[in-house]
């Protein structure tokens, strides 16, 4: 026999026990709603190339950059492509190891301006696996995209002309060591 | 047989008369729900002075462009270092400073202090609901303070002592510095979590099933309501602070990659929990301090509080609006302009139940035969700074401008304005209001004026030249800053010289109160007809056990 309080303080305990299991299913949440919105600027995979092509040219201009950590140089091959909507260019990146061991590195990337993020679509990307790179050795990275013939049946997306494409590449220190590349420990993040 | 058991066989025997138990019992052991509110107040004036403190600090570093003074608290060999070391012990005083006032102030003193003690008696109950975990509650306050403080002397960054990233804890920042200090932090704040979580629970139950015969909800004092609201803004809001610090945790610590951009994960997803949280969070801080507010102006304008309904049902509303404008406080992460436009709708739509709040409060006083007695000035010094800080706030709810103004000194009057200013304002207008309710002896109104009319031309002084700063556009969380900004950072310093003379006053009036007044007696209710809610129909202090026959409410 449950009292009158204990029927009380245990509903809101469940309540309190249910928001901090919100919390966690925020995660894979969060991340489902950035696929699905393309929210931020999250790009979309493609299984095949676009069924038709509009007149409507778009410009995609390519951005690079990596975060600290990673013995890296990488920059676009092109500074831009202008093609029309729903052609399917291809682009590269040049990414150096200026190291002199072994690194395993990872692209995170979004396209600018975000709300064209569900529209530009990848059938192919670097940027979905990991990427090695020996001592001193230099890579020319590809990238298949097109961009969706349904923006152009968005009105929202109508001023878009250019739209860029970013990438950043992370040093991917669990996989070097899944690799056992046995190289540099990981850096310690403090002094 | 152990002392407890002892205590409670003794007060068996003498269970009609209002034998207290001795010293140790009663304070440590305490489950008595007046005896655990004077201890979080006395918690709460503590860390309010050792938060004041560094608050002294950092205005004593701001006071001139350069770093000058908080290299004589370092121990670097050389100038270099020890400029290096202060950069960090600044850092380290910001976030500190934060995290102690809000959690470790506001909180125990409107929630653990004044809801404690006066909650059960304005609704006509003897105690809590659950008077031990009532007691588990603050003890738990007293681990997490220590945690706190073990975090503040362990290396954070390299051997440099605390964390310094500020109190809202982001990765990647607060993910990637290795020292301990961010781990005691962490699980400091889960203790202060969990013990305010069970205090929700224990005021919802206490409030849900231990009202007096006819005090239904709608005769319920607005105070016990504005506490009502909180604990459920607690219960719904902290849980998500848990899981996301608990996040924070297993990315230090067990390789897990919630906030780790480098492995997938994403640090925006920590400030959409933390902002779930921490918004909710500033209506905890104030929704007390709006009860209070109601019941002071009410007495001392001796009339009934105008729109009793529509203020219980405002402060249900800033409760309700309060989780769903988050994104406001993160404009500058890339949301989009539909994302921007709802949270500057939603954001706006706040103003609304809190402008019913104020201009019921207006409307109470019209026409009322005001008596300008301390507690009043505290609390129409409230309203007025509020409301200063509540139309900054609906200027910063602008996206567009917000990109302007964002992380700028701008904010940091805002949120001053209605926190530092609003809810303390309010911890002072209760601490005199029920002053001799709780003491049993009445304070000194001449030292309650001139600690009034000190501290509100003080912080005035200190933040209005704030928002100067800020439009100029002097970021916060820096501790140095070009020549240009130089005069209003001296000018702000001199404000806080003047408000810690105030608090000197306060003090003083305590020390005075406590040896020279209390052999006055104490008055049942010093404050006339105005005064209508049962608090007032006690004697001062209230017996040890209230209300053994239930009073009926018609």
């Amino acid at each position: 026999m449950v009292s009158k309080n204990g029927k009380v303080a245990a509903s809101v305990a469940l309540v309190a026990a249910l928001m901090v299991g919100a919390s966690f299913a925020a995660v894979p949440l969060y991340r489902i709603f950035c696929q699905v919105t393309g929210w931020g600027g999250t790009t979309q995979v493609a299984k095949a190339e676009a069924d038709r092509v509009l007149d409507r040219r778009v410009t995609v201009r390519f951005d690079a950059s990596i975060a600290k950590g990673i013995p890296w140089s990488f920059k676009p091959a092109q500074v831009s492509q202008t093609l029309r909507i729903g052609e399917t260019g291809l682009a590269y990146y040049e990414a150096t190891n200026n190291a002199d061991y072994p690194v395993i590195g990872s692209a995170s990337f979004n396209v600018q301006p975000a709300k064209a993020g569900s529209y530009f679509m990848k059938v192919d990307c670097f940027c979905f696996e990991e990427q090695i790179l020996q001592p001193g050795e230099t890579m020319l990275m590809p990238v298949t995209y097109y961009v969706d013939p349904e923006m152009a049946d968005e009105r929202r997306l109508d001023d878009v002309r250019e739209i860029t494409l970013s990438y950043t590449f992370y040093r991917n220190e669990d996989a070097e060591e899944r690799e056992d590349l046995g190289t540099e420990r990981r850096a310690e993040a403090g002094r | 047989m152990s002392s407890t058991e002892r205590e409670f066989a003794h007060h068996g025997a003498h269970a009609e008369d209002d034998h207290k138990p001795k010293f140790w019992v009663r304070w440590f052991y305490s489950t008595n729900h007046k005896d655990i509110g004077i201890l979080y107040l006395i918690f709460a004036v503590l860390a309010g002075l050792v938060g004041g403190a560094m608050s002294g600090l950092i205005r004593w570093e701001l006071m001139e462009p350069g770093i000058t003074v908080l290299t004589g608290f370092t121990t670097g060999e050389t100038d270099m270092e020890r400029i290096e070391s202060a950069k960090n012990f600044y850092n380290v005083l910001i976030t500190y400073h934060g995290l102690i006032m809000i959690f470790f102030m506001v909180m125990p003193a409107l929630i653990g202090g004044f809801g404690n003690f006066f909650v059960p008696i304005m609704i006509g109950a003897p105690d809590m609901a659950f008077p031990r975990m009532n007691n588990i509650s603050f003890w738990l306050y007293g681990a997490s303070a220590t945690l706190l403080f073990l975090s503040y002397i362990a290396p954070g960054y390299g051997s440099e002592q605390g964390y310094g990233g500020g109190w809202v804890l982001y990765p990647p920042l607060s993910t990637s510095v290795r020292g301990p200090a961010m781990d005691l932090l962490i699980v400091s704040l889960h203790l202060a979590g969990v013990s305010s979580i069970l205090g929700a629970i224990n005021f919802i139950t206490t409030i849900f099933n231990m009202r007096a015969p006819g005090m239904t909800l709608h005769k319920m004092p607005l105070f016990a309501w504005a506490v009502l609201v909180t604990a459920f803004l607690l219960v719904l809001s902290l849980p998500v602070l848990a899981g996301a610090i608990t996040m924070l945790l297993t990315d230090r610590m067990f390789g897990t990659a919630f906030f780790d951009a480098a492995r997938g994960g994403d640090p925006v997803l920590y400030q959409h929990l933390f902002w779930f949280f921490g918004h909710p969070e500033v209506y905890i801080l104030i929704l007390p301090a709006f009860g209070i507010i109601s019941h002071i102006v009410s007495t001392f304008s001796k009339k009934p509080v105008f729109g009793y309904l529509g203020m219980a049902y405002a402060m249900c509303a800033i409760g309700f609006v309060g989780f769903i404008v988050w994104a406001h406080h993160m404009y500058t992460v890339g949301l989009s302009v539909d994302m921007k436009a709802y949270f500057v709708a939603a954001t706006m739509v706040i103003a609304v139940p809190t402008g019913i709040k104020i201009f019921s409060w207006i409307a109470t006083m019209w026409g009322g035969s005001i008596d300008f007695k301390v507690p009043m000035l505290w609390a129409i010094g409230f309203i007025f700074l509020f409301t200063v800080g509540g139309v900054t706030g609906v200027l910063l709810a602008n996206a567009g401008i917000d990109h302007y103004m964002h992380d700028t000194y701008y904010v940091v009057a805002h949120f001053h304005y209605v926190l530092s200013l609003g809810a303390v304002f309010a911890i002072f207008a209760g601490w005199y209001y029920w002053y001799e309710k709780m003491f049993g002896h009445p304070y000194s109104e001449l030292l309650g004026q001139i600690h009034f009319w000190l501290m509100f031309i003080g912080v005035n002084i200190i933040f209005f030249p704030q928002h100067f700063l800020g439009l100029q556009g002097m970021p916060r969380r820096y501790i140095d800053y070009p020549v240009d900004f130089a005069f209003w950072n001296k000018v702000s310093t001199v404000g806080y010289v003047i408000m810690a003379v105030s608090i000197v006053v306060w003090l003083v009036s305590i020390v005075y109160a406590q040896l020279v007044l209390r052999r006055k007696a104490a008055r049942d209710n010093p404050w006339g007809e105005g005064a209508t809610t049962l608090e007032w129909t006690l004697p001062s202090p209230p017996p040890y056990h209230q209300f053994n026959e239930l009073p009926k409410i018609h």
